[in-house]
């Protein structure tokens, strides 16, 4: 048990450590923002239409649940406002995050994971090239930009997916639909969502990227390491989901 | 001009080098010869730092590498060229871009000046015209010179060969022996070539050093490693299976 303690303690330590000097490089010249904008390209274009699926399911869910209950009080209207806040608070960052996360955490695992065992990350070093400003910088940077960008188009999706249901199902007018949906949205609500997709953006990519660098022993290595990004990344995910959801909560009422 | 003092290293209980000491001399070819698993490939990262040493210090040209800042530590290994055992060529770049990639890195020189330089090397090591294929279209071999062709792209002062023949057909090894004579005897490049070919050390070397549990146990010209008296050296270098060093002594590194 102790063990393990010291374990948990040592890896956030080591995560720290990387986001540190994340940071500190990010600000050394030459800055190459050809390479940030390919991790943008990889992390979020690519990742529209399985967001689009996941966030427009979501809303279209939710929609379907909450209407069993609100129908029993008569208030269907309320439908709108709840799919919005939910999504923007909730619901748009966690699953923008897990799905990043699940997509292109163990991606980046997997590559690093792989120039590590192939020697490719002391090759740069021998040509005179930090991995972490080659490697890592890209991938955090690109990271942080895209995932608070999918977090907004997940937020609007869930939104357009409720409003399927509302509309044609439950008979709201369009109009009414979206000014429920948007009026009583307010700005903190959107942007505790946005506070939060910005952490999960450096949990997905310093993660991938250190269990890539700490992968060791072969192919079966590099599955292993990928195996624990993805699952170490859900669960740092969900941690700071609820501290961040607590923090705002307690600390901005 | 590289001075090994008193090296260790371990890792975790398995003790790699231990308190090896060795010279090498401008200009010469030295060629460490051991068991697979020895420790060769240690020792070579280690005079790049890419590994820290537990103990001992290497000295390169009058600096103690142990104590460079960065800045120097960039500016030596741009000296130093190192071809690793499988290549270590960046997957994601087409090979052109591998070999020219220090200088693409770092140098001011112009796009189509680096690309002249690049094909000049692939011609050196007998590869004409593949400079837009990407590694993962290329056999083990051909890995391995483009491989050689990025270690001497920016004519380096230095060049570490990690197994430059193993892997490789008969002739192309023979190639690859005449390219390191070659370096040697035009470009008066000191080089360090760790390797198990007993054949090829007879060729290229000035020197041959045996590692051997952890130490140099014999250093010399071939001609006297051949007449050496020491019985490891005798065995290893005839290929017995019978004698002091014993076939289960192959450690697991």
């Amino acid at each position: 048990m102790k063990g393990k303690i010291i374990c948990i303690i040592e890896y956030l330590g080591g995560l720290a450590l990387l986001l540190a000097r994340s940071i500190i490089w990010s600000f050394v010249p030459p800055f190459r923002i050809r390479r940030v904008i390919k991790q943008v390209e990889r992390i979020g274009a690519d990742a529209l239409l399985i967001i689009f699926l996941v966030a427009g399911f979501t809303g279209i869910v939710l929609a379907l649940q909450t209407a069993y209950m609100l129908r029993r009080i008569s208030s269907e209207i309320y439908i709108a406002s709840l799919v919005s806040i939910s999504m923007a608070r909730e619901l748009g960052p966690v699953f923008t995050g897990l799905v990043v996360a699940g997509r292109t955490g163990a991606a980046i695992t997997a590559e690093i994971g792989t120039m590590k065992v192939s020697e490719q990350i002391d090759a740069l070093k021998t040509l005179a090239v930090n991995p972490i400003k080659y490697l890592v910088v890209p991938r955090f940077l690109g990271s942080l930009i895209v995932v608070p960008l999918l977090t907004i188009y997940a937020d609007f999706i869930g939104i357009l997916g409720g409003g399927l249901v509302a509309i044609y199902k439950l008979g709201i007018s369009r109009s009414l639909y979206f000014k429920m949906a948007f009026q009583p949205m307010v700005y903190k609500d959107f942007f505790t969502g946005l506070v939060k997709a910005f952490v999960f953006a450096g949990i997905i990519s310093l993660v991938g990227c250190y269990e890539g660098f700490r992968t060791q022993g072969g192919a079966e290595g590099v599955g292993r390491a990928t195996t624990a990004s993805v699952v170490i990344s859900f669960i740092l995910i969900i941690w700071a989901d609820c501290l961040f959801t607590a923090i705002f909560y307690f600390l901005f009422p | 001009m590289i001075r090994i003092k008193g090296l260790c290293k371990s890792f975790g209980n398995h003790l790699v080098l231990d308190h090896l000491s060795l010279d090498i001399r401008k200009g010469e070819t030295m060629v460490i010869i051991g068991q697979s698993g020895c420790g060769k490939s240690v020792l070579l990262k280690h005079i790049v730092r890419i590994l820290e040493p537990d103990e001992g210090e290497i000295w390169i040209d009058g600096q103690n590498i142990g104590r460079l800042n960065r800045k120097a530590l960039n500016a030596l290994r741009m000296k130093i060229g190192v071809l690793f055992q499988e290549g270590a060529l960046f997957d994601s770049l087409t090979v052109g871009e591998n070999v020219g990639f220090l200088l693409l890195e770092h140098s001011k020189m112009r796009r189509e000046e680096i690309f002249r330089c690049v094909r000049e090397k692939l011609e050196m090591v007998g590869l004409k015209g593949i400079e837009n294929l990407f590694p993962i279209e290329l056999s083990g071999g051909m890995k391995k010179r483009v491989g050689l062709a990025r270690a001497i792209c920016a004519n380096p002062q230095i060049i570490l060969y990690d197994e430059p023949t193993t892997g490789v057909d008969p002739i192309m090894a023979a190639v690859i022996n005449d390219l390191i004579r070659k370096l040697h005897n035009q470009l008066k490049v000191t080089s360090v070539v760790v390797t198990h070919d007993i054949a090829s050390a007879y060729k290229i070397a000035d020197r041959i050093a045996m590692l051997y549990q952890g130490r140099i146990i014999a250093v010399g010209s071939p001609k006297e490693i051949k007449e050496s008296s020491n019985p490891f050296v005798q065995q290893f270098i005839k290929g017995e299976k019978e004698g002091p060093i014993g076939s289960n002594s192959i450690s697991s590194r």
